[in-house]
């Protein structure tokens, strides 16, 4: 069962919106299918990212991974905790492994992505 | 094996007692550095290690004791060509006149030299069935780039601006990508087709006028012989693309199949496997690229040239302005090419025939009998290489093909290339060589079959092999959250200068 | 066939096996438009003939001459043990380290090389290993550009002339810029970079610079204001590559004290042979802060399941294999075995024979200055240099063929390797090391005066036909000057 509150994307991020704040991380589902993640390169708080474009790595010890924002707008916080501690994305992907909040720029691109039951038949299917 | 795991020693750093070592280097003046400015001069020497060369000896022939190579056994590393590496190869690399040769003596005091690169430059061009051949990248990966370098080259001179796509099939090894990449051109991977081909369907669709380049491994990295390379090669060149092989596979090749004659524009050529020269742990290789007429005029400089007198000489820089330029220091790895050249003059024309075809007997043999023990996805024969897959075995019994290859380390055995190529599900990537004895081709038969039999009877033994290695399976996921990268307290220069 | 195991019956054997009755079957895959015409090569030889072929071609060289050539290679003596213990076949004869059970012997070899190398550069991240000093030099700009996402570099003059050439390759590729950066035309710091040049390079706001590659000491021997350099460079926010010569470390300021983020350099100076160009060895090293960005193969310390300590490849979602087109680097095959003799000459001579070399190196050069000097070769530069200098010397291509003839590798004619460069056209580049003995010193001396006072008499002999390589790079009206 994934969060019911939150939506999703193809490529098993999460999106949890508060106000005009968008926060994003990965699904458990991804964090499993990398394994044991080892490091994370996130963008820079204040760079202006488009929906869908790739803003950060995540390596295991032999799969990598990029990120994709799931919304377009500014970054303004990302996770400082998880340069030491990557496996927070391992651990708890949907809380304390949380990597990027975005300020939302339309809220109407939250409509291109998925609800929790549309993403749990994706992982299924997989 | 408690006697392999004694051989688990310290470092050299931890080795190192302050005075020991010395006698190698007389001591120079005491005022031998006085002449260099004070801020040009190291504040503290670097804390070397300080050992006799007994301790140095028994250091690393006790660590050479741990590892696995082709000389203490067999080695069927898919992709790799691990084959028996001869011993005149390597006396003739030692020989003092092509030892102690510096890299920019003047032609007249290199002529043996030049006319080993020479008369290798012309073998190489012949086995490829190409016009040309540089000798100078360093490695297979080197000479990609330099491959796709010239291909960029060629369309920039010809006006052709628009072409900045690199077609790669989905099997390919992962420094085709990575060379297109380097060379600045956008990588389009392609399907494979279901009997793991070229999708030449999927390759014309993707074809262009934006296409530079396509890079095609033949034989593929399934092993197998890529039969519909006549209409692909017809397709790209109507494109007014040009076609990159990846040579990685010649060695099943050899004499049946020369790439440049059936339309391939450029290769590369992993000496290394090939043409046995020593993979050192990793290196050193060379990699040799041919091409076609088209590319000459764009070859690496300095290139190796025969006089009307018969003697030999390099290229002057500037020579031959179409050139790429330099893609390293220096002529080339020619220590390693002397080897190269020693073993194909060893063998001839017909012997590189019989290479590969005893390399592609073993093969199939090895293949025919794997076919008991494990899936093997395609079924017609297959070049010097085949894979197999655990993915029948995974799904009855929850092991994986990496703990199967594991095992095999147990049964004395290096374990074949694994999840590799990505398209085959749990994949293992198994090529014999042709210097294996029939015998050693069935004990691996055998290992497997045991090892099949105890994923069944008891897991657990596989799960956690191997259990007879000097050290077992290894914490790769603290390797790469905290790097230890280098020793940090390093205890040598502790006593003062002798002088 | 040369080195195969199979008698007739096995391979009978195995073709029945499969079922076919001729290897032939098994290249049925090849369609007959595309089968091989035949294979035309010299015909097989047995070692006996063989070997006696390979000594033929080797005497056909020479290197009986005394030589002062360096350029980016040098002779030095190579204890016996590096060899030896080298030609281990569980070293010699092994792949990558794909599988850390059976591969500690590899990987704690280059983990220590590794280190060997950090604790030389005063860094902290080293690559085992890179092709060699051009290529390592190359990737070095490269990381440059990827952690600043610059697109330009500035590179010395003073930089070996193959590793520019070798940069300007990979950045034409990749459309990324690569700047020279001059050298101070004349004054006390003639030959070295010229910091005012790369004071105005770097302000150029439009193009701003990812890094700045120095060599120390550089092509022509001299030791570069590297600390200034690296002051300017991160002024600018961009990254300083110092290009360096690893015997040199041992008593120059290491890359890691004089700023540099990054080094690069040619490692066969440690216990490799020159053998006309390769293999070598290719340093990376960098600071910590660079790890992610670092090209080439890493060793990390970790330990196996039972706890013992042990030695993996790591960090290695960096390489070609996994990142594919994003890889850092297309590198697969690299120079390890190159990476172990290095560590093993380190270990073997130690920190106070390194020290050694690289100081009777000096004390050797500084003597060789005074020989040439003397017979009439001043130094081109007046500024320190370590164990290599340029001297003047007149019509330096055509008196460097005759000293052939004599006995003696004068260095190289600058001319052959910088045709395009007045300053260079009557220069030579000389070296010593350790192994370059007085009475050497006094041969070339003494040959170089006759030499040069006959090329002040008329010239009897025109250029001479199948002269050396070089000699008519420079155009041939120089010689007249």
């Amino acid at each position: 069962m994934v969060p019911q509150d939150l939506r999703y994307t193809k490529e098993h991020e999460w999106i949890r919106v508060e106000g005009d704040t968008a926060t994003v991380g990965i699904t458990e589902y991804a964090a499993e299918q990398l394994g044991d993640i080892v490091f994370v390169e996130l963008p820079e708080v204040g760079r202006t990212v488009d929906q869908f474009a790739p803003v950060g790595v995540i390596e295991s010890v032999k799969a990598v991974s990029d990120l994709f924002a799931p919304i377009g707008g500014d970054v303004v916080e990302t996770n400082a905790e998880l340069a030491g501690r990557p496996e927070l994305l391992n651990s708890d992907p949907f809380g304390k492994g949380w990597m990027v909040r975005i300020h939302l720029s339309d809220s109407g691109q939250l409509d291109k992505l998925l609800g929790a039951a549309a993403y749990e038949k994706l992982t299924k299917e997989a | 094996m408690t006697a392999v795991r004694d051989r688990l020693g310290p470092t050299i750093f931890e080795r190192s007692r302050p005075g020991r070592g010395g006698g190698k280097i007389p001591h120079p003046p005491k005022d031998a550095l006085s002449r260099i400015p004070a801020e040009q001069l190291r504040s503290e020497g670097p804390r070397l290690p300080e050992m006799s060369e007994p301790e140095l000896t028994r250091h690393y022939v006790n660590l050479s004791q741990l590892n696995y190579a082709i000389d203490t056994g067999f080695y069927p590393l898919g992709s790799c060509t691990m084959k028996y590496n001869p011993r005149i190869d390597e006396w003739a690399a030692r020989l003092p006149g092509f030892a102690s040769l510096h890299p920019l003596a003047p032609d007249e005091l290199a002529q043996g030299t030049l006319q080993l690169l020479w008369e290798l430059e012309q073998a190489l061009a012949e086995i490829g069935g190409m016009k040309a051949v540089t000798l100078q990248p360093a490695a297979g990966a080197q000479g990609e780039l330099t491959g796709i370098l010239m291909v960029r080259a060629y369309h920039q001179s010809r006006g052709d601006l628009e072409r900045t796509d690199v077609l790669v099939p989905d099997s390919a090894h992962g420094t085709n990508p990575a060379t297109a990449s380097m060379a600045g051109f956008r990588t389009i991977t392609i399907p494979s087709a279901p009997d793991g081909g070229v999708d030449v369907a999927a390759f014309t669709a993707a074809l262009g006028r934006r296409t530079a380049a396509v890079m095609i491994t033949n034989p593929s990295t399934l092993g197998l012989f890529e039969s519909r390379l006549r209409e692909l090669l017809e397709a790209v060149h109507a494109a007014g693309a040009l076609a990159y092989m990846d040579g990685a596979n010649l060695n099943a090749i050899m004499g049946r199949f020369k790439p440049g004659e059936a339309g391939f524009d450029a290769m590369h050529i992993n000496v290394h496997k090939t043409f046995s020269t020593p993979h050192g742990g990793g290196g050193p290789g060379a990699g040799p690229v041919g091409v076609g007429e088209k590319l000459m005029p764009f070859l690496p400089s300095p290139r190796v040239l025969r006089e009307a007198d018969g003697s030999f000489r390099l290229e002057r820089p500037g020579e031959r302005p179409e050139s790429i330029g330099r893609v390293r220091a220096f002529v080339g790895n020619t220590g390693v090419l002397v080897r190269a050249y020693a073993y194909i003059r060893a063998h001839g024309a017909q012997g590189l025939r019989e290479v590969s075809e005893d390399a592609v007997l073993a093969a199939n043999y090895l293949k025919t009998r794997v076919a008991d023990v494990l899936d093997v996805p395609f079924e017609r024969h297959c070049m010097h290489e085949f894979v197999a897959s655990g993915a029948t075995l995974k799904a009855e019994t929850g092991i994986r093909t990496l703990d199967v290859a594991k095992r095999l380390i147990d049964y004395g055995f290096h374990p074949p290339t694994i999840y590799f190529p990505l398209t085959v599900e749990e994949a293992l990537l198994i090529e014999p060589t042709e210097t294996e004895a029939l015998e050693t081709l069935d004990a691996f038969v055998d290992a497997l079959r045991a090892i099949v039999a105890e994923a069944r009877a008891d897991p657990d033994l596989l799960h956690e092999a191997p259990h007879g290695s000097p050290v077992r399976r290894l914490d790769e996921t603290t390797a790469a959250r905290q790097p230890n990268l280098r020793w940090r307290t390093m205890t040598g220069s502790q006593t003062p200068c002798p002088d | 066939m040369a080195y195969g195991p199979h008698t007739p019956q096995d391979r009978a054997a195995m073709m029945a096996a499969i079922g076919i009755a001729s290897v032939d079957d098994l290249f049925a895959d090849i369609p007959s438009s595309l089968r091989a015409s035949s294979l035309n090569l010299p015909p097989p030889e047995s070692e006996v003939e063989l070997s006696d072929r390979l000594r033929t071609l080797a005497d056909r060289n020479r290197v009986d001459l005394v030589s002062f050539l360096g350029a980016g290679a040098y002779r030095h003596f190579v204890p016996a043990a590096v060899d030896q213990l080298l030609l281990r076949g569980e070293f010699y004869t092994a792949y990558t380290p794909y599988q850390p059970e059976i591969s500690q012997g590899t990987l704690q070899t280059v983990y220590e090389y590794q280190s060997l190398l950090a604790e030389l550069t005063a860094l902290d991240v080293v690559s085992a290993s890179h092709y060699d000093g051009a290529t390592a030099t190359a990737e070095g700009a490269l990381m440059a550009c990827r952690a600043t996402r610059r697109e330009r570099i500035l590179i010395s003059r003073g930089v070996h002339p193959h590793y520019r050439q070798t940069v300007c390759t990979y950045f034409g590729g990749a459309s990324l810029v690569a700047d020279e950066i001059p050298l101070v035309a004349d004054g006390p710091a003639a030959g070295t970079t010229d910091l005012a040049a790369l004071e105005l390079m770097l302000a150029d706001a439009d193009h701003p610079v990812a890094g700045v590659v120095v060599a120390n000491p550089s092509f022509l021997g001299l030791l570069e204001p590297m600390a200034e350099v690296a002051r300017l460079a991160h002024a600018a926010g961009a990254l300083f590559v110092s290009v360096v010569e690893p015997v040199s470390l041992a008593v120059l300021t290491p890359p890691g004290e004089h700023g540099a983020d990054i080094a690069a350099g040619e490692g066969q100076s440690l216990g490799i042979p020159l053998a006309f160009g390769g293999p070598y060895l290719g340093i990376l090293a960098c600071r910590e802060a660079l790890v992610r960005q670092i090209p080439g193969r890493l060793i990390g310390m970790t330990s196996d399941v039972d706890g013992r300590r042990a030695f993996v490849m790591t960090l290695r979602a960096r390489e070609q294999d996994i990142r594919r087109e994003k890889a850092s680097s297309n590198i697969c095959t690299n120079q390890a075995l190159c990476a172990l003799a290095a560590a093993i000459y380190l270990a073997a001579i130690g920190p106070h024979g390194l020290r050694d070399v690289a100081a009777l190196g000096a004390a050797r050069a500084a003597e060789l200055e005074r020989a040439l000097a003397d017979a009439g070769a001043p130094r081109l530069h007046p500024g320190p240099y370590l164990n290599e200098f340029a001297v003047r010397v007149p019509n330096a291509v055509e008196v460097h063929r005759r000293l052939l003839g004599r006995g003696v590798l004068a260095g190289l004619p600058l001319a052959q390797v910088e045709p395009a460069d007045p300053a260079l056209a009557d220069a030579l580049l000389v070296c010593a090391t350790e192994v370059t003995k007085p009475e050497e010193i006094a041969l070339f001396g003494r040959a170089l005066r006759e030499e040069m006072e006959r090329g002040r008499q008329p010239s009897l002999e025109g250029p001479a036909g199948g002269s050396p390589a070089g000699s008519t790079a420079g155009p041939a009206g120089e010689d007249a000057r």
